[in-house]
């Protein structure tokens, strides 16, 4: 046979081929025979996988992003600066992919833009929507610098940098508004959300889980770098973002346990019924196994604890997530919902589409590797560590 | 602005002969026969459970949660009371049907272009001074149409006068903060599946609590961030100069400094 492919037939590669074909049958039929042929969701549970996975997972995910931006332009902590860059990328990705899967996911998709001229600020949703419109935009000049670098483009390069301050302050103020407000969509529904799940908290559950989550996508993230590329982030910076975690975390558990005595939860929370299994495996994974594993410093200050630590953390964190969308909504619904073949298709792919594009983002652009000093960041020295307060004497 | 009208419907007096819901099909142009529960086409359904028959149907919320919550601002609270929908707006989000504490909007799942379907109080009948279709069908008066604070006080003399046969309830005249349909029953509401945990509190009050703090918030955390951004730039270039300068100065200031450190 002298049949030749292109590239070189690695497993990853034919598993990638094979979720995209799969993706192509279920968009086929999603836009043709309608949500119902392609589907699980009904009247009864008209939200499932795609709103519970791809976007207040996928979200979540991203926050990696407005944190390590935060901390490097706002609090000028320029140790984190390597790690900003793979963030920003993440995020962007993660923001695209979730506009996609909404397009998917919308019974008319070609009216994505309505909230743009309709506007209803006092729905939780019109707020998401606005939000993604606008981070989207921000994250993708965030990021932009690499591809001005890239390309040799001086001229808009210096013009973002000068821009970056405003734009991450923006950034910052609508990323924390966006995650809260994905908690402020169940807020309506008290009598439909299982009361693990529910509380008038959720904006901030959401935010605080989403911080965590940012940070552990970020240690994550290095792992797998330094296994693809070699690249792995200093010790110091991934123990910052561990006791980050730790503290985010601290404060989530002391919330949601207060929450818990306040609307007297506790009563649930030993049940026999799959929402204490889930209930219980989400705390267990996402909030407790990590705050114990980074109590311990021989965990703390290790890349192998830490990374065990992230795994634990975004495990937890989807747990949570799919509990809000879809175990604490199945009682009151009356049924239970799994996605379809079609459904968890189209997901895969997005995600697969998603690690593709990032590959070959960090393969062509400067992500892992560009200069130390930005030039934003550059008026300040050079080591935060000599900040304080060494006060003025004027030249 | 014209009295909100409202349905008052009396289980009590329902045969189950399904001549509203076939009313309602013909009123709407909606294809099929009987059917068991809400879809898009069947904006009411009548029910049997408890050896009772009642009617499922929009409740009509005096502050609906479906207005409150879709993005586009398809659903309005009309003057007559009833809660209309706007199919030129909608897009397919799907968030009033999950967020109906009542479990009433529905979609049209099999559809390429689906829409958001549901009662409309025959809100193009009132407008030609018609009355909606199920409540000229009822042959025993089981459901009627007037005026919703004439309907509570009509409701409130039909428990009271025959207080064995009725709950002592009025359903939906505080509910998820009151309905413009209501439902007297001599059976307990929640035995029928009616939610009964709902709050007086409109749902929409909910999540108005936190939106309405937005753009305090935006403008507040702005100038916060900025400010620390500038302090913590300010110091970082202060201490540049004082570390340039501090090369040249005498020892005794690099003391103070270390000190302050």
């Amino acid at each position: 046979m002298n049949f030749k492919v292109p590239f070189k037939i690695t497993f990853w590669r034919v598993v990638l081929i094979l979720i995209w074909l799969a993706g192509i049958v279920a968009t086929i039929v999603r836009f043709t025979g309608g949500l119902g042929a392609a589907t699980n969701l009904s009247d009864r549970f008209p939200w499932g996988l795609w709103i519970g996975f791809d976007v207040l997972c996928g979200i979540g995910l991203a926050a990696g992003g407005f944190t390590i931006a935060a901390i490097v332009y706002i609090f000028r902590i320029k140790r984190f600066y390597p790690v900003l860059r793979p963030a920003l990328l993440t995020a962007f990705l993660g923001y695209l992919m979730e506009i996609v899967a909404v397009l998917f996911d919308l019974g008319m998709p070609l009216r994505i833009w309505h909230p743009v001229i309709w506007w209803n600020p006092r729905s939780a949703l019109f707020v998401v929507g606005w939000c993604v419109m606008l981070y989207t935009t921000i994250l993708a000049l965030e990021f932009s610098p690499a591809l001005f670098e890239r390309l040799s483009w001086g001229g808009p390069r210096k013009w973002i940098g000068r821009v970056t301050v405003p734009l991450v302050i923006a950034g910052v103020i609508i990323s924390t508004l966006h995650q809260s407000s994905l908690g402020s969509l169940y807020l309506i529904m008290p009598e439909k959300l299982h009361p693990f799940w529910y509380s008038p908290l959720l904006p901030f559950l959401f935010f605080l889980s989403a911080v965590a989550v940012g940070c552990a996508m970020v240690i994550f993230e290095s792992h797998l770098s330094y296994r693809a590329f070699g690249h792995r982030l200093k010790l110091d910076v991934l123990a910052d973002l561990g006791r980050v975690i730790l503290v985010t975390l601290v404060v989530y558990m002391i919330l949601r346990i207060q929450d818990f005595s306040g609307r007297g939860v506790w009563a649930y929370a030993f049940q026999n019924r799959t929402e204490t299994l889930l209930f219980w495996l989400e705390a267990l994974v996402g909030v407790i196994g990590p705050i114990i594993l980074l109590s311990i410093k021989r965990i703390r200050l290790s890349a192998r604890g830490l990374y065990y630590v992230s795994v634990c953390t975004i495990t937890g964190f989807l747990l949570n997530r799919l509990n809000v969308a879809v175990t604490g909504m199945e009682a009151s619904a009356g049924m239970r919902y799994f996605p379809s073949w079609m459904e968890v298709a189209i997901t895969l792919a997005i995600v697969a589409t998603e690690f593709f594009i990032f590959a070959l983002a960090v393969r062509y652009l400067p992500v892992f590797e560009h200069p130390e000093t930005d030039s934003e960041p550059e008026t300040a020295a050079a080591r935060p560590e000599v900040l304080p307060a060494q006060l003025a004497r004027k030249p | 602005m014209t009295r909100r009208k409202g349905l008052l419907i009396d289980i009590t007096k329902c045969m189950g002969c399904q001549a509203c819901a076939s009313a309602c099909k013909e009123a709407n142009a909606l294809p099929g026969e009987k059917e068991e529960e809400l879809s898009a086409t069947a904006y009411t359904v009548v029910k049997e459970k408890e050896d009772v028959y009642y009617r499922r149907l929009c409740m009509h919320c005096s502050d609906p949660t479906c207005a409150s919550v879709c993005p586009v601002r398809a659903f309005e609270k009309t003057e007559e009371g009833a809660v209309v929908y706007n199919p030129k707006k909608c897009m397919g989000c799907r968030y009033c049907i999950q967020a109906c504490p009542f479990g009433v909007p529905t979609y049209e799942w099999k559809k390429r272009n689906p829409l958001v379907r549901k009662c409309t109080m025959c809100i193009q009948r009132q407008r030609k001074g018609d009355t909606p279709a199920c409540a000229v069908a009822c042959p025993t008066e089981a459901t009627i149409f007037w005026d919703r604070d004439e309907l509570i006080k009509g409701a409130r003399k039909r428990i009271e006068a025959n207080p064995g046969l009725y709950v002592n309830h009025i359903y939906g005249e505080k509910e998820a903060g009151g309905t413009s349909v209501l439902l007297l029953s001599s059976v307990p509401f929640e035995k029928l599946g009616f939610p009964t945990d709902l709050s007086e509190e409109s749902l929409p009050s909910l999540t108005r609590q936190v939106t309405s703090k937005i753009p305090n918030f935006v403008v507040v955390s702005g100038v916060l961030l900025y400010g620390i951004y500038w302090i913590i730039n300010r110091r970082m270039e202060l201490a540049e100069l004082g570390s340039e300068s501090k090369d040249q100065g005498t020892s005794e200031e690099n003391d103070r400094d270390d000190m302050k450190r």
